[in-house]
C-alpha cells in the first residue's frame, strides 16, 4: 500500500445489526408494542382462533351424523311425534345459517341446550359437575409438577458424577415404567393394591380428602415422571453448555452455579411442556372419574357419547376446550414474563 | 450404528423377543384357546386364580387367562390398523405442506397446532358421537387424532431437510419439487419417522383399551383387552387379577411397541458398551490427598504450567483415546502466548486442562500443574478458588452461548466482585460498568440490565473479556475468541484484548487456528499436531525460525495479502496431515 | 463480452433490503473476487443468480442472455450457471452415493443421459477433480471435508456451466486443505476456460484467485476494479479498514 487512508470515519463499534436492533427495540418506528405485547396480542388470537374451530366444530356435531340423527338418539322404537317434537326442540327444522347465530347466540348467554335424555338444562349439569373435574385436574398437575422438577434436575444432577451411570439406568428404567403405564390402568393397579389388599384407601366416592388420594395418584404419577425426564433432559442439556464452563470458571459456589445459572434455563421448556401435559391430563380426568366413579364432568360426557346426547357431548367439549386453552393462555402469560427471549424466539 | 449393533442392543433383543411372543399370540391364541375363552361354563362362573384358571374365570364361567390371549389378535390388529390410519395420513398432510406455497403452508401449519393443543380422547369422542360406538369406527377415531401429531412431526422434518443445502442444489439442477420429496426428503426422515410410528403404535395400543374400557370401542360380544379391563374392574374386590391380568397384557404390549421404537432410533448402548463404561467410571479417581498449603511464588515463577498433560476420552465402544499426548507449557507473568493448529490438534484442551475445567470426562495425567502458586494437582480449597475465580479469565469462541442467554449481562459480571471480591451490590455494579467502559462499549450502566441476546457478537466478546477484567486477571485464557467475528470486528476486539492486558499486566493464552493473527499478536507461538507441541516459535520469526516441517508447511500454505498469484498455493503433502484429518482421507 | 452480467440487482427478506442495487460483471474466462462480511448480501447474490430467491429488482444475464423467464434461451442461460455450496457436511445429501449426487445434476445440461453414458461422465468428473472414480458408489460420510467440497465442484461441473459460482467454498475447510481446493478451481478454469464468481469473506484468498475484486458492504457495492490497483490504492475507507483489519504473518498488530 502506498497512499495514505483517508481519515477515520464512523466508529464500527459494536452497534447491533440491524435485524437484532429490530426484534430487540419493537418495530423502531416510533412509540409502537414491545415485543412483550406483541407475543401476548398473536397469543390471543391464536387463541380466539382456536375457540372458533371449536365452537363450529362442535357445532357441526349433530349434522354430521350420517342418517338421522334424532332418531340415532331416540332409538328405533321412538314415536314419530317424539321424533319430531325433539327435532324441533334442537332446532332442526330452521335454516343452517339460523341454527348457527342460535348457537352462538345461546352460547354467549350461556344456554347450552337441553339434555335430550333427561330434559334438564346442559348447563346446569355441567355446573354442577365442574368442580370436581377442575379440582382433580389442578391438584394432580401441581402434585404432578412439584414432584418432577426437583426429579428431574436431582437426576441430571446425579449424572454428572462418575460412576453413577446405574443410577441413570435405574432411574430411566423406573421413569419408562410409569410413562408407559397409562392412568386408568394406574388406577386399577392402585385399587388392587390399596383398596382391595390393603384396604388403606376408598376405591370410590368424592367428599372426603382420603377419597382423592388414588384418583390424584393415578392421574399425576404418568405426567409427573414424564416431566420429570424432560426436566432431566433439558437440565444435563443446560449443564454442558459453554456458559455454565464460563460460571464454573469463574470459580462460583456450586449452589449458585445451580441456582442462579442453570435453573433459569430450564424454565422455559418445562413450562411448556407442562401445559401440554395439562391439556393432556383434563382428558385423562375422563378415563380417571370413570374408574373411580368421581361426580365430574366426564362421568357424564361418557354415556352422553354412547347415547348421542348431543346437547351434553356439544357443551362439555366447548367448555373442555376453554378450559385447555385458557391454561395455555395462562402458560403463555408465566412464560413471557419469566424468560425474556421467548416473546422474540417464540409465537 | 449398524442394523446388527442395535439388533443386538439391549433394546434390539427385547424388541424381537416381544414382537415374536406376540406375534405368536396373535396368530395361535384364537386357534388354541378359543374354546376355552368362549364356552360358557357357568358351573365355574367366578372362580379365584387358580392352576387351572391363571386369572380365575368371568360370571359365565370363561377362563380369563384364555380370553386375555384371544383378545391379544383384535388388539393389535386394531392398533395397527389405527397407527396407519395416523401414519399415512400424517404423512400426506405434513408433505402437501411442505410443497405449498408460503402463505397457504402457514394455514395449513396454524391448523395443525390448534389440533395439537386439543388431547386426542376429546377428539376421539367427538368422532364417536358421530360414528357410533364400535371397534371399526373407535379405529378411525383413533386413526384420525393421531394425525395432526404425525404430520406436525412429518412437516417439522421434512422441512428441516428441504432447508438443506444438498436440496438446494437439487432445486438448482432443476429438479422438481416432486423429485425432491421423493429422492431427498422420504429417504432422509425416513428413520426417525419409523420411530415415532413405533412409538405412536404404543401410544395407539393404550388408547384404544382406554376406548374399550369406557364402553365405547369394541362391543359385545366381541372383546379386547379394554373390554376385558372394563368386566374386571366392576368385580376388582373379588378378584384383582380379572381385571390386572388384560392391564399387563397391556402394558407388555405396549413396552413391546416401544423398544422396538428405541431399537430403530439406535444410541451407544450396546451391552459390550455400557458393561465396559461401567468398569472405566468405577476406576479410582486421583486419590484424594489433603490441600497443598499454598506455596509463595519465587521471582521467576511462571504464572501457570503443566508438565507433561496428557488428556484421554472413552469412545463409544469402550476403549480410551488420547487427545493430548504428552504437552507442556510455561506462562511467565505478562506473556502473551498463541498456541496455533488445526481442528483436533489438541490445543482447546490443552487450554481447559491448564485452566482446570475439563469435565469428568476426561482422564487428566500431568507430572506437575500449578497456577499462581496454586497446585491444581490437589483438590483446592475455598481461598483458591477465589483466588482462580479472581486471576483467571476466559474468553470462548461463540459468544451467545458463552454468556448465560437468561441473566443480565450485569448479573453476570458483579458476580466475581461479589462473591469473591466482597463488594457490596452497588460497588460490583459500579465496578462492571467501569469494566465495560474500558472495554469500549458506550452506556455502560444501560447496559448493564440489558441480555446477552440484545448485544452484537463483536460487543459480546467485548463483555467478556469485560468479565475478566472485573476480577484481578493474572492470566486470561482466550479460545478462538474472534472466530465467529467479521475481520473488521476482530481487529477491534483484538485491540481490546491488547489494551486489558497493557493495563492490567494479565499474561494471555491465546489459541486459534489462524497462524497469521496469532503471529500478530502474542509473543510466543506454539504449533500444536495431533496433540503434541511440535515446535515453540517467536512470533514475530515465525517465517524465518520455523524448522520442524509441519510448521513450515502451515506456513507456506497459507494465502496472505504477499501470496504470488501466478503459481499454485503449497499443499501440506499427505505424510505431514494431521492424522485427524488424514484417517479420513482416502487419497 | 462479459461471461456473467448482474445489473442492477435487488433482493429483499420481508422488508429488509439485502441487496441494494447491485451491477457486477464478470469478464469471460475471468476470476471476478466478491468480498464482504456477514450481513453484506455476497450470499444472497449467489442465491438469487441461480434462481434460489426471488429478484426484487434487476436482471441477470449469462452470456448476454438473460436468465429469467420461461423460454428456452433463458434455460440455457440458467444451466449455464452452477453453484458450489459451501458446506461440504450439507451440500451433499447422505444417502445418496456421490455418483448419483453428481449424476443428479446432469440434469442441468437439458439432455437426456442414458445409463451408461451417465457412469462414463460421472467417471470423467472424478477424474477431473482430482478423486478415484472407483469410488462413485460411496456414501459421502466416507470422505474427508477436503474431498466433499472437490465432489461438490464435480457436481457443479456436471451441468456445464460456463460460469461457475463459488459461495464460501474454503471456508469451512482447515487451512492445509483449503490450498488443494484453490489450486483446482485455478486449474479447471483454465482447463475449461470456466468464468468464476468467488464469493469470500477472507480478503487474502479472494486477492490469490481473483483477477477484480468488487467490495460489498450492507447490500451495497462499495467499489470494484482490477485486484492489484484496488488493493494497492484503495478508493473507499471501509476498503482501507478490511484491509488494514487482516492480519500479517510476522508483523506485530498495532495497539488500540
Amino acid at each position: 500500500m502506498t497512499a495514505t487512508p483517508p481519515p477515520a470515519t464512523a466508529d464500527l463499534a459494536g452497534a447491533p445489526t440491524a435485524a437484532l436492533a429490530v426484534r430487540a427495540e419493537g418495530r423502531g418506528r416510533g412509540p409502537s408494542l414491545s415485543p412483550r405485547t406483541a407475543f401476548l396480542l398473536r397469543r390471543l388470537g391464536r387463541l380466539l382462533v382456536s375457540l372458533a374451530v371449536v365452537v363450529v366444530a362442535s357445532f357441526f356435531l349433530i349434522h354430521l351424523v350420517p342418517g338421522d340423527p334424532v332418531r340415532a338418539a331416540l332409538g328405533i322404537q321412538a314415536s314419530p311425534e317424539l321424533v319430531a317434537a325433539t327435532r324441533a326442540e334442537l332446532g332442526l327444522d330452521q335454516p343452517l345459517p339460523v341454527q348457527f347465530f342460535d348457537y352462538i347466540a345461546g352460547l354467549l348467554r350461556g344456554d347450552f341446550g337441553d339434555s335430550i335424555r333427561t330434559g334438564r338444562p346442559v348447563s346446569e349439569t355441567i355446573a354442577q359437575r365442574f368442580p370436581a373435574t377442575v379440582t382433580l385436574g389442578v391438584v394432580s398437575f401441581l402434585v404432578a409438577l412439584l414432584a418432577a422438577v426437583p426429579l428431574g434436575i436431582g437426576a441430571a444432577v446425579a449424572l454428572q458424577r462418575p460412576g453413577r451411570r446405574v443410577a441413570d439406568a435405574a432411574i430411566s428404567g423406573i421413569l419408562g415404567m410409569l410413562i408407559a403405564v397409562p392412568g386408568f390402568l394406574l388406577a386399577v393397579g392402585l385399587i388392587a393394591l390399596f383398596a382391595v389388599q390393603l384396604q388403606w384407601l376408598p376405591a370410590a366416592g368424592w367428599g372426603d380428602p382420603r377419597d382423592a388420594v388414588l384418583p390424584v395418584l393415578a392421574l399425576a404419577l404418568g405426567p409427573m415422571a414424564y416431566l420429570a425426564r424432560i426436566v432431566q433432559v433439558e437440565m444435563s442439556g443446560v449443564l454442558g453448555a459453554t456458559y455454565m464452563t464460563t460460571a464454573r470458571a469463574k470459580r462460583l459456589p456450586g449452589r449458585l452455579i445451580y441456582l442462579r445459572h442453570a435453573l433459569p434455563n430450564i424454565i422455559t421448556a418445562s413450562l411448556t411442556v407442562s401445559g401440554l401435559l395439562l391439556s393432556g391430563m383434563v382428558a385423562g380426568t375422563v378415563l380417571i372419574e370413570t374408574v373411580f366413579a368421581i361426580p365430574g364432568m366426564g362421568g357424564v360426557m361418557v354415556p352422553a357419547v354412547g347415547a348421542k346426547d348431543y346437547p351434553i357431548v356439544q357443551g362439555l367439549v366447548v367448555v373442555y376446550a376453554l378450559i385447555i386453552l385458557g391454561v395455555n393462555l395462562i402458560v403463555d402469560l408465566i412464560l413471557v414474563t419469566v424468560d425474556p427471549r421467548s416473546s422474540i424466539t417464540e409465537g | 450404528m449398524t442394523l446388527r449393533s442395535r439388533l443386538l442392543s439391549p433394546a434390539g433383543i427385547a424388541a424381537l423377543a416381544g414382537t415374536a411372543l406376540f406375534l405368536l399370540v396373535a396368530l395361535l391364541g384364537p386357534v388354541l384357546f378359543v374354546g376355552a375363552a368362549e364356552t360358557s361354563n357357568v358351573p365355574e362362573r367366578l372362580l379365584a386364580p387358580s392352576a387351572a384358571h391363571p386369572f380365575g374365570t368371568d360370571d359365565l364361567g370363561r377362563d380369563i387367562f384364555a380370553r386375555v390371549l384371544v383378545a391379544a389378535r383384535v388388539s393389535l390388529l386394531l392398533t395397527l390398523g389405527a397407527t396407519l390410519v395416523s401414519t399415512v395420513g400424517g404423512i400426506a398432510y405434513g408433505l402437501v405442506a411442505v410443497i405449498l406455497p408460503r402463505h397457504v403452508r402457514r394455514l395449513a401449519t396454524g391448523l395443525l397446532d390448534i389440533l395439537l393443543a386439543f388431547p386426542w380422547l376429546l377428539m376421539v369422542l367427538f368422532f364417536t358421537v358421530i360414528w357410533g360406538a364400535s371397534a371399526m369406527s373407535a379405529m378411525f377415531a383413533i386413526g384420525i387424532s393421531g394425525i395432526p401429531f404425525m404430520a406436525r412431526l412429518v412437516y417439522n422434518l421434512a422441512s428441516s431437510v428441504s432447508g438443506r443445502d444438498y436440496v438446494r442444489a437439487a432445486r438448482v439442477v432443476g429438479v422438481g419439487p416432486f423429485g425432491i420429496l421423493v429422492r431427498h426428503i422420504l429417504p432422509n426422515i425416513a428413520n426417525p419417522l419409523f420411530v415415532n410410528a413405533a412409538a405412536t403404535a404404543s401410544v395407539t395400543l393404550l388408547s384404544f383399551a382406554g376406548l374399550s374400557f369406557l364402553g365405547l370401542g369394541v362391543q359385545a360380544p366381541e372383546y379386547d383387552w379394554g373390554r376385558l379391563l372394563q368386566d374386571g374392574i366392576t368385580r376388582i374386590y373379588v378378584n384383582p387379577l380379572a381385571a390386572i391380568g388384560p392391564g399387563i397384557a397391556v402394558v407388555l404390549a405396549g413396552l413391546v411397541f416401544t423398544f422396538v421404537s428405541e431399537a430403530l432410533a439406535g444410541g451407544g448402548n450396546g451391552l459390550r458398551a455400557v458393561g465396559r463404561r461401567a468398569v472405566g467410571a468405577v476406576a479410582p479417581l486421583r486419590p484424594a490427598a489433603a490441600p497443598a498449603p499454598r506455596a509463595p511464588m519465587a521471582a521467576d515463577a511462571p504464572i501457570a504450567e503443566v508438565a507433561d498433560l496428557r488428556v484421554a476420552f472413552g469412545t463409544a465402544d469402550g476403549g480410551e483415546v488420547e487427545r493430548v499426548r504428552g504437552v507442556s507449557v510455561r506462562i511467565a507473568p505478562g506473556e502473551v502466548v498463541g498456541i496455533v493448529g488445526e481442528s483436533g490438534s489438541g490445543k482447546s484442551l490443552t487450554a481447559m486442562a491448564l485452566a482446570g475445567l475439563l469435565g469428568t470426562d476426561a482422564r487428566i495425567t500431568t507430572t506437575a500443574h500449578t497456577f499462581h502458586g496454586i497446585d491444581m494437582t490437589r483438590p483446592l480449597t475455598a481461598a483458591d478458588r477465589s483466588v482462580l475465580g479472581v486471576e483467571l479469565g476466559m474468553v470462548f469462541q461463540d459468544p451467545l452461548t458463552s454468556l448465560n442467554p437468561a441473566l443480565t449481562i450485569g448479573r453476570q459480571l458483579t458476580e466475581v466482585p461479589e462473591v469473591h471480591l466482597r463488594l457490596s451490590r452497588a460497588e460490583a455494579r459500579e465496578h462492571a460498568a467501569l469494566a465495560l467502559e474500558s472495554v469500549g462499549i458506550p452506556d455502560a450502566r444501560r447496559r448493564l440490565s440489558q441480555y446477552p441476546h440484545q448485544f452484537s457478537g463483536g460487543m459480546r466478546q467485548r463483555a467478556m473479556i469485560g468479565q475478566a477484567l472485573t476480577g484481578r486477571p493474572q492470566l486470561i485464557i482466550a479460545d478462538e475468541p474472534t472466530t465467529a467475528l467479521d475481520v473488521t470486528v476482530q481487529r477491534q476486539v483484538m485491540g481490546v484484548l491488547r489494551t486489558a492486558q497493557r493495563e492490567t499486566g494479565a499474561a494471555i493464552v491465546f489459541i486459534s487456528h489462524d497462524i497469521a493473527l496469532v503471529s500478530a499478536f502474542c509473543d510466543r507461538v506454539l504449533v500444536m499436531k495431533d496433540g503434541v507441541v511440535v515446535e515453540e516459535l517467536d512470533a514475530q520469526r515465525i517465517r524465518e525460525d520455523a524448522t520442524h516441517p509441519y510448521s513450515r508447511a502451515l506456513v507456506a500454505c497459507l494465502p496472505d495479502m504477499t501470496s504470488d498469484r501466478t503459481r499454485p498455493l503449497p499443499v501440506i503433502p499427505p505424510e505431514l496431515a494431521a492424522s485427524a484429518l488424514a484417517e479420513e482421507v482416502g487419497v | 463480452m462479459n461471461a456473467l452480467e448482474i445489473d442492477r440487482l435487488s433482493v429483499r427478506y420481508g422488508r429488509t433490503t439485502v441487496v441494494d442495487d447491485v451491477s457486477l460483471a464478470v469478464p469471460a474466462g475471468r476470476t471476478l473476487g466478491l468480498v464482504g462480511e456477514s450481513g453484506s448480501g455476497k450470499s444472497t447474490i449467489a442465491a438469487a443468480a441461480v434462481g434460489l430467491v426471488p429478484l426484487a429488482g434487476g436482471e441477470i444475464r449469462v452470456g448476454g442472455i438473460p436468465a429469467s423467464g420461461r423460454g428456452a434461451a433463458a434455460r440455457g442461460a440458467r444451466r449455464s450457471l452452477q453453484l458450489v455450496f459451501q458446506d461440504p457436511f450439507s451440500a451433499l445429501d447422505p444417502r445418496m452415493s456421490i455418483g448419483d449426487s453428481i449424476a443428479e445434476a446432469l440434469r442441468a445440461t437439458g439432455r437426456s443421459w442414458s445409463r451408461d453414458a451417465r457412469v462414463a461422465r460421472v467417471r470423467e468428473l472424478l477424474d477431473l477433480v482430482h478423486l478415484d472414480p472407483d469410488r462413485a458408489g460411496e456414501l459421502p460420510a466416507a470422505f474427508s471435508g477436503g474431498q466433499r467440497q472437490r465432489i461438490t465442484i464435480a457436481r457443479a461441473l456436471a451441468g456445464e456451466p460456463s460460469v461457475l459460482i463459488a459461495d464460501e467454498v474454503t471456508s469451512a475447510l482447515d487451512v492445509s486443505v483449503q490450498g488443494a481446493v484453490l489450486n483446482l478451481l485455478r486449474e479447471l478454469q483454465e482447463r475449461l476456460g470456466l468464468s468464476m464468481l468467488f464469493i469470500s469473506h477472507n480478503l487474502a484468498v479472494v486477492r490469490y484467485v481473483s483477477d477484480e475484486i468488487a467490495v460489498m458492504r450492507h447490500g451495497r457495492i462499495v467499489e470494484s476494479g482490477p485486484t492489484e490497483q484496488l488493493l494497492d490504492a484503495p478508493a473507499a475507507q471501509y476498503t482501507w479498514d478490511l484491509l488494514d483489519a487482516v492480519p500479517v504473518l510476522g508483523v506485530r498488530m498495532a495497539d488500540g
